[in-house]
């Protein structure tokens, strides 16, 4: 007789394990299966180590810029190894910490490739057979190979990069993210394809860390998802630290050399350049994992490589169900881990509503940083608000100048009819810190009156969140 | 200390009333329940209640007075030991009657004092009562718990400025945010539903314990009109695995919604006639009989009663031209020609195809079209052109054995005519019973368009073409 659960998560990335820890609290009896790692990509080839990379990146800078603050540093440099190290440190610590609060709230974790065999029918549960697997060792305690049985089936299976024909990554001079954050040592060139939050992350950190940096986009605007305006400002800003940026631009054909890759790049305007390059980074996007997992046995409906969902959780199928980078854009961790929970949630049958995709923050960590929510301007405009925008310069602000970071921008959008905050963009100094505020407010449905009459405290940054929404509406102090 | 009556409020959105009658005279002694007096608002009569012993020192809004404001003072009750020869009504107003700020916390401010129930000084009773809608919505309950003398709605400042800019009335709505708050959405969908509307969009703007610490039953009733009973409070009547929960087709949601926005919206009305059918069976047998064969040996049309019902209608339409007309926003549409819609029940819903220029028409056109009509109804080819318009319809359940029914009518249009089965009854005929064929048929009116007399002129006219079906000849 096979274990039989509640509730069985395939994936234990942030979307899965979060849902596997709220099912435990919910009083399901709860297993997750990973294949490879605890806290999925997100937390060990994603998010959390290249934040790791990029501190140390942050660091050096600073340290090379010490004498701006009056201070003396000689003979500054790194040691790629041991920022490596630092960053795999990182993971590894917070990895163990997934395992002990799966532990805490008694979910089973099974370890290998998991495939639903057949979804739960009448009073009869699902099944699903999980193959051993050798693409990495088995924490402590985990369950091995097996069929198991479970009411709800939950796919987490997160995303990987996508991959362009002609282009594939080779692990050598083709890298992906999995070997952009580990370098042997850093490449002095580096040509990376896609400007999205990956590209730019890297380019930031590579070119801090000394490398000719190209990035090539195949929009007109990097960073194409964030606000105009502000993805201009960060262009302005990148290339003065010297990252070279094509955009509206494409690779259409590398070869690799014996240590080097050359790339020829098309632009807009047909003509087309060579690029040489120690390393290129493919960082075009990710596609959902949703291959020999037996959706398409079971008929679960998949369309254009993306989980159907109901907004809830479920799948066309019932008892099958599905949260996160599977489930569609924009695959980001939070969005993973609060769908998540609203799907746990809907099977307990408590009272939930679709996630509200509008009020999704997403924050690019490079230098200097970029965080937004909502709609962008152009987008506010097209969906047919009458706007008024707010923009504060980090210029006017006093903390922003003690810090040496006066260069950014906080801007706000409101529908001018209502008054409703429909979107903040921000480049500058810790902005991926102050972006939540906004987010806070917009999901308690705040107009611009609430937002004016809340206190600030000062001297902060969040000074200026203030008064961008003053700009808004004509009533800025500082400028 | 007197103890202040105040005008109160019959329903959230209520600001005045006419003090109906008073039922003590002042120096009456009066005890808890005691009624005090009647209050009418263009809605319903109530009853105030004493809520506290004493004598009643002085009425000071005398009976059959119109539109006295909500919280006004109307009366002083001596209390337990007091003077009733003493008790003064305080200087500046009956609108500024705060009591003296000796117990503030007890006062409370007037409108807490009228409306909360059983805590103020005074309660009413509501003389009509919704069956069973005694039930205050959970959300008034939470609110009023939360803040029992605020009475504070809860609702999200992006809710709260929609609500305001669309004159919605934040009382009548159920949030559906967290604890009961009232959210963006709820209120956009109040708002596109047309439910929840204030009478008086002040209603938000009122003191807050008019609001939401009133039993909320005009509102819910508000809300309850478009919205009706939520899924899950529909689930909630039945057992689990009782029902099977069938998805709504566009057809089946466009009739709920248009018809649903027909009764809401078209004050209706009905008229009933008996209509003699004998001469009209027997032309229609002439002209049956009388019918030419195309190539094949059939008939070249075959006449039914519905047929002549809707020349009839057409006809009348044209008799009538103040009844050939329909509702427009500021202004009524009259029209040139007569167009009937006729109800062609199909599987798992209904089409109404219009028969233009009814009047003109010869009934073997009438015929044939209907024919074609409610063929291509039954395989869903109609076009939309030949659905929509017309200004009234014809809806026969004649041929299911009902004899007399009411239908709803399809909007824009402003009249339907319900027909039943024709059948023979007994009727007296110049003082003798005597065996004739009737059908009865009821015209619903758009009272907005229609008034009765005029609705009358309209069937009287069809009648008379039914039972001298010659006329529709020529």
């Amino acid at each position: 007789m096979p274990d039989t659960y509640d509730v069985l998560i395939i994936g234990a990335g942030p979307g899965g394990y979060v849902t596997a820890i709220r099912s435990a609290q919910l009083g399901f009896k709860t297993a997750v299966v990973d294949r490879e790692h605890l806290g999925g990509i997100c937390l060990n080839w994603g998010c959390i180590p290249t934040k790791a990379l990029l501190r140390s990146a942050e660091i050096y800078h600073y340290m090379q810029h010490a004498a701006d603050y009056g201070l003396s540093a000689e003979k500054v440099g790194f040691d790629a190894a041991a920022i490596v190290k630092r960053s795999r440190g990182v993971s590894g610590r917070l990895n163990g910490g997934v395992g002990m609060l799966l532990k805490k709230n008694k979910v089973d974790v099974i370890w290998g490739e998991a495939a639903i065999d057949s979804a739960a029918k009448g009073n009869q549960p699902g099944q699903v057979t999980v193959k051993e697997t050798k693409r990495a060792e088995a924490p402590k305690g985990a369950k091995g190979a097996g069929t198991y049985q479970a009411k709800h089936i939950i796919v987490a299976t997160g995303a990987r990069p996508r991959a362009i024909p002609g282009i594939e990554p080779d692990k050598k001079q083709i890298w992906t993210y999995y070997e952009a954050m580990v370098p042997e040592k850093m490449p002095k060139s580096l040509l990376v394809m896609g400007s999205g939050a990956i590209g730019i992350e890297f380019a930031s950190f590579y070119r801090t860390m000394g490398a000719e940096v190209t990035v090539v986009e195949l929009l007109p605007q990097i960073l194409p998802v964030e606000d105009a305006e502000i993805a201009g400002l960060a262009r302005k800003r990148f290339e003065k630290q010297g990252i070279k940026i094509l955009t509206g631009a494409k690779v259409t054909k590398v070869e690799k050399g014996s240590d080097s890759v050359t790339a020829t790049v098309e632009a807009g305007d047909g003509k087309s350049q060579q690029i040489t390059a120690e390393k290129l980074i493919s960082a075009v996007g990710v596609v959902g994992n949703i291959e020999n997992l037996g959706l398409e046995k079971l008929g679960v409906k998949i369309d254009r490589g993306i989980v159907v969902t109901d907004g809830l959780g479920r799948t066309n199928v019932p008892g099958v169900y599905a949260i996160g980078d599977v489930a569609g854009p924009p695959m980001l961790a939070h969005k993973a881990e609060h769908e998540g929970v609203i799907c746990i949630e809907t099977i307990k049958g408590l009272h939930t509503h679709p996630m509200d995709k509008g009020k999704i923050p997403g924050c690019t960590y490079c230098q200097p940083q970029i965080a937004s929510v909502g709609l962008t301007e152009a987008k506010a405009k097209e969906q047919g608000f009458s706007v008024k925008v707010g923009r504060f310069p980090f210029a006017g602000n006093g903390k922003a100048i003690a810090l040496g970071e006066p260069d950014g921008l906080i801007k706000t959008i409101f529908d001018a009819q209502t008054g409703q905050l429909l979107g903040a963009h921000m480049v500058g100094a810790e902005v991926t810190e102050l972006i939540q505020g906004y987010v806070v407010a917009m999901t308690l449905e705040t107009t611009e009156e609430e937002l004016m009459h809340t206190v600030f405290p000062h001297p902060t940054l969040s000074e200026m969140m203030h008064e961008s929404v003053l700009d808004a509406y004509g009533r800025v102090i500082h400028t | 200390m007197p103890i202040n009556v105040l005008m109160p409020a019959l329903s959230p959105t209520m600001e005045k009333g006419n003090l109906a009658k008073w039922l003590k005279k002042e120096g009456d002694a009066v005890k808890s329940g005691d009624v005090l007096a009647e209050i009418e608002t263009d809605k319903a009569t109530m009853e105030v209640e004493a809520i506290d012993e004493g004598v009643l020192a002085k009425i000071l809004v005398p009976e059959g007075t119109a539109d006295v404001p909500v919280n006004d003072l109307i009366a002083l009750i001596a209390a337990e030991g007091e003077d009733p020869g003493s008790v003064q009504a305080p200087s500046g107003g009956a609108a500024q009657a705060e009591a003296p700020t000796e117990a503030p916390k007890a006062e409370a401010s007037p409108a807490a004092q009228n409306t909360t129930p059983g805590g103020g000084h005074m309660s009413y009773e509501r003389v009509n009562e919704a069956p069973g809608g005694a039930k205050p919505a959970a959300k008034g309950n939470e609110a009023a718990q939360a803040a029992p003398a605020g009475g504070r709605v809860f609702a999200s400042p992006l809710a709260r400025r929609i609500a305001k800019q669309e004159g919605i009335d934040l009382s009548g709505i159920q949030g559906s945010g967290p604890h009961g708050r009232v959210i963006e959405r709820d209120v956009r969908a109040a708002a596109a539903n047309g439910t929840g509307k204030a009478a008086a969009p002040k209603a938000a703007e009122a003191p807050a314990g008019t609001v939401a610490a009133a039993p909320p039953l005009a509102p819910k009733a508000a809300a309850a009109g478009a919205a009706g009973l939520s899924l899950d409070q529909v689930r909630g009547f039945y057992d689990k695995g009782a029902y099977e929960e069938v998805p709504l087709d566009g057809m089946r949601k466009t009739i709920a919604k248009r018809l649903t926005e027909a009764m809401q919206v078209a004050p209706h009305f009905y008229l009933t006639v008996d209509c003699e059918l004998d001469a009209l069976m027997k032309l229609r047998e002439q002209l049956n009989s009388s019918a030419g064969k195309d190539k094949d040996g059939k008939p070249l049309f075959k006449l039914s009663v519905n047929d002549f019902v809707i020349k009839a209608m057409g006809l009348a339409l044209m008799r009538v031209p103040a009844a050939n007309a329909v509702w427009a926003e500021d202004r009524i549409l009259r029209f040139n020609n007569a167009e009937v819609g006729v109800a062609v029940a199909i599987d798992g819903g209904l089409f109404t195809p219009v028969i233009r220029k009814a009047d003109q028409k010869t009934l073997s056109t009438i015929s044939n079209e209907m024919k074609d009509f409610a063929a291509r109804a039954r395989a869903k080819k109609l076009k939309p052109e030949e659905y929509q318009g017309g200004v009234t319809s014809v809806s026969n359940l004649g041929m299911f054995g009902i004899k007399h029914f009411t239908a709803v009518i399809n909007p824009p249009q402003s009249t339907i005519l319900a027909v039943g089965a024709g059948e023979k009854r007994v009727v007296v005929k110049g003082d003798a019973p005597a065996v004739v064929q009737v059908m009865t048929c009821t015209l619903s009116c758009d009272h907005r368009v229609l008034d009765g007399a005029l609705g009358a002129e309209l069937i009287a006219a069809f009648k008379s073409l039914i039972e001298n079906p010659m006329g529709m000849l020529v």
